[in-house]
């Protein structure tokens, strides 16, 4: 497997070379290149924006069929809560549960379990007075990985615990285990996922070796099987998660889960950016929690849903107030205790800095380099229009420092270098050799 | 340009001016991730030269900012002309402040920048003279 794997990716035949994409991207890391757009994958977050803007819906995410079913023996669904969100509010989760099991499923596992699992364990971590404040949400993965590539100073603030959909997987799988005539290679964990962001963590996992998750399905891809098999009166799946871990779906959702006040809720990748520029700087340290997620209204946002992300808000408020309601009579109270294997305290690794911005391994070359970019910078023309291919001139001049563009890139810089010549032709096509011009000569001098 | 000269930045400030806050200490911090310098290290040198800034804009008529970048260290230099500060063992303690309201309002001067300043670098030199300016000199060694 490669060093980094996304699951963002270009159909290059849909692709129109437009710059929609690059200019949308928080990492600056796409350029327009040979008229297609090219991804730097060690600048890559998989947040999706890129799949989101797209006009000609050339960025696509990876991710695995229905049909890879078939490879398993035993087959667990691990639908993110945002599934709920892209059904009616007449349909019961337990009827999409069902569903889930009617399209060929053996078990379900709901993520909204290994959330309320998370969002005890964060409670407990905020009670600590030794962590760095304030503590930022590790539940998305593009906001991780933002962090690793854009703020990696800002690690240890990161929630030491792996996503709730990790957590998850893991007690899925160790519930199969204990089944009969079942090893671990013929069980497959497959998340329904809203996102590309959690397709990225099941192949390249964030502060785990290896992940749970055998691979994950996009909500818009199980949705169309999925709603032809969904009736509100089948609802034979034989459990379900509280309020408390269903309502992760959505932004706020997970502090309101955690219990915890002084907190701020940032969605959408480019705010998180801002604040996390505010962080870097020291400020907000009077803030205990930053719940942050990089589609805006949280996961029912995720690029790979379907229904538009106001009406899965409504529906997944509903839904949690339902659930608040039902809670007592049919027993599906908050858990209040989790244990260290089931937050899979064993297993986590710390995450590592990926900085994408240096220059130059050699500072004394990477101060050059600024210089360049600064003089370059300036004669550029500053509109950040995007069409030579770059974000905007900032990034052109970093890419012409560092050899990957030229001048003419620019067409601004073009047109006058096109308009100067073609002035010099014009004055070099008055110009006779002296031979052929002594006419002009005389009567020049007899002027004089 | 060579090791020795290294690279310079400067920014100039103006009192009150909340809009433009924090640039030149973003643009500085900018430069030096692009240099590849650790990363707690530009914290550090961030945070410094954020508080200095703001200290410029909070209180004085108007500065500047200059941070001199050399591959084994960042000096940030902060000079203004403003009510300078008269007592300075008082200002270097913690939670101590003579920041009007309406900037206290902003969530701005809570006491913590000479302080913060002072934590953050590795040498710290203050010059002032009231009713003429204040003089900073930061070195943070890389």
């Amino acid at each position: 497997m490669a060093e980094r794997y996304h699951s963002v990716r270009l159909t290059d035949e849909k692709c129109q070379g437009c710059v929609n994409c690059t200019r949308r991207c928080p990492t600056e890391a796409i350029r327009i290149r040979g008229g297609k757009a090219q991804i730097t994958s060690s600048r890559c977050i998989d947040c999706g924006e890129c799949i989101r803007y797209c006009p000609g819906h050339a960025k696509t995410a990876v991710t695995d069929e229905l049909a890879d079913l078939k490879k398993y023996k035993y087959n667990i669904a691990l639908p993110a809560p945002s599934l709920y969100g892209q059904f009616s509010v007449d349909i019961p989760v337990r009827a999409i549960l069902s569903g889930l099991l009617k399209l060929g499923f053996n078990e379900v596992f709901e993520v909204a379990h290994g959330a309320e699992i998370v969002s005890l364990a964060i409670r407990d971590h905020l009670k600590r007075k030794d962590i760095p404040r304030p503590a930022i949400s590790s539940a998305c993965p593009a906001i991780v990985r933002l962090i690793q590539v854009k703020y990696p100073e800002l690690i240890d603030h990161l929630a030491p615990f792996d996503a709730p959909v990790e957590v998850a997987a893991r007690l899925a799988r160790a519930e199969a285990e204990e089944l009969p005539g079942l090893t671990p290679e013929n069980i497959g964990v497959w998340f329904i996922t809203p996102c590309p962001a959690k397709m990225t963590a099941v192949y390249q996992p964030l502060g785990a070796e290896k992940s749970n998750i055998t691979g994950a399905i996009a909500i818009s891809k199980i949705y169309p099987a999925l709603l032809k098999v969904v009736t509100a009166e089948l609802q034979d799946a034989r459990r379900q998660a509280s309020w408390v871990g269903v309502g992760w779906a959505v932004s706020g959702g997970e502090t309101n889960s955690v219990g915890a006040d002084n907190v701020l809720i940032v969605h959408d990748v480019h705010h998180v950016a801002n604040v996390l520029e505010q962080v870097a700087l020291g400020k907000l340290k009077d803030v205990d929690y930053i719940e942050m997620l990089a589609c805006a209204g949280g996961c029912i946002g995720g690029p790979l849903t379907v229904e538009n992300r106001y009406v899965a808000e409504h529906r997944m408020k509903q839904r949690i107030s339902r659930k608040k309601m039902e809670d007592p009579k049919f027993g599906r109270l908050p858990r209040t205790d989790y244990s260290e294997f089931e937050l899979g305290v064993a297993g986590r690794r710390a995450i590592e800095p990926k900085p994408i911005l240096r220059l130059d391994a050699d500072i004394t070359k990477a101060m050059n380099k600024i210089e360049f970019m600064d003089r370059t910078l300036k004669s550029l023309p500053g509109l950040d229009c995007g069409s030579c291919g770059s974000p905007n001139c900032k990034a052109l001049a970093e890419d012409i420092a560092q050899g990957l563009a030229s001048m003419t890139d620019c067409v601004f810089i073009l047109r006058k270098k096109v308009r100067d010549l073609a002035y010099e032709m014009v004055d070099l096509a008055d110009k006779l050799p002296p031979p052929l011009d002594k006419n002009q000569e005389y009567e020049e001098k007899e002027k004089c | 340009m060579t090791p020795e000269q290294g690279l310079t930045l400067e920014f100039a400030l103006t009192g009150a001016d909340f809009n433009s806050a924090g640039e030149a200490s973003s643009k500085i911090k900018r430069t030096l991730q692009l240099l590849g310098i650790r990363p707690d290290i530009i914290r550090r040198i961030a945070i410094s030269a954020y508080e200095a800034e703001m200290n410029v804009i909070i209180h004085a008529y108007r500065g500047s900012i200059r941070a001199d970048i050399h591959p084994n260290r960042t000096e940030v230099t902060v000079a203004d002309e403003g009510p300078g500060i008269p007592d300075i063992e008082l200002a270097m303690k913690e939670g101590y402040s003579t920041a009007p309201d309406y900037v206290r309002e902003m969530g701005f001067g809570a006491g913590m920048g000479l302080p913060n300043m002072a934590r953050c670098t590795d040498k710290f030199d203050i010059k002032t003279e009231a009713g003429v300016g204040t003089q900073l000199s930061m070195t943070i060694y890389h």
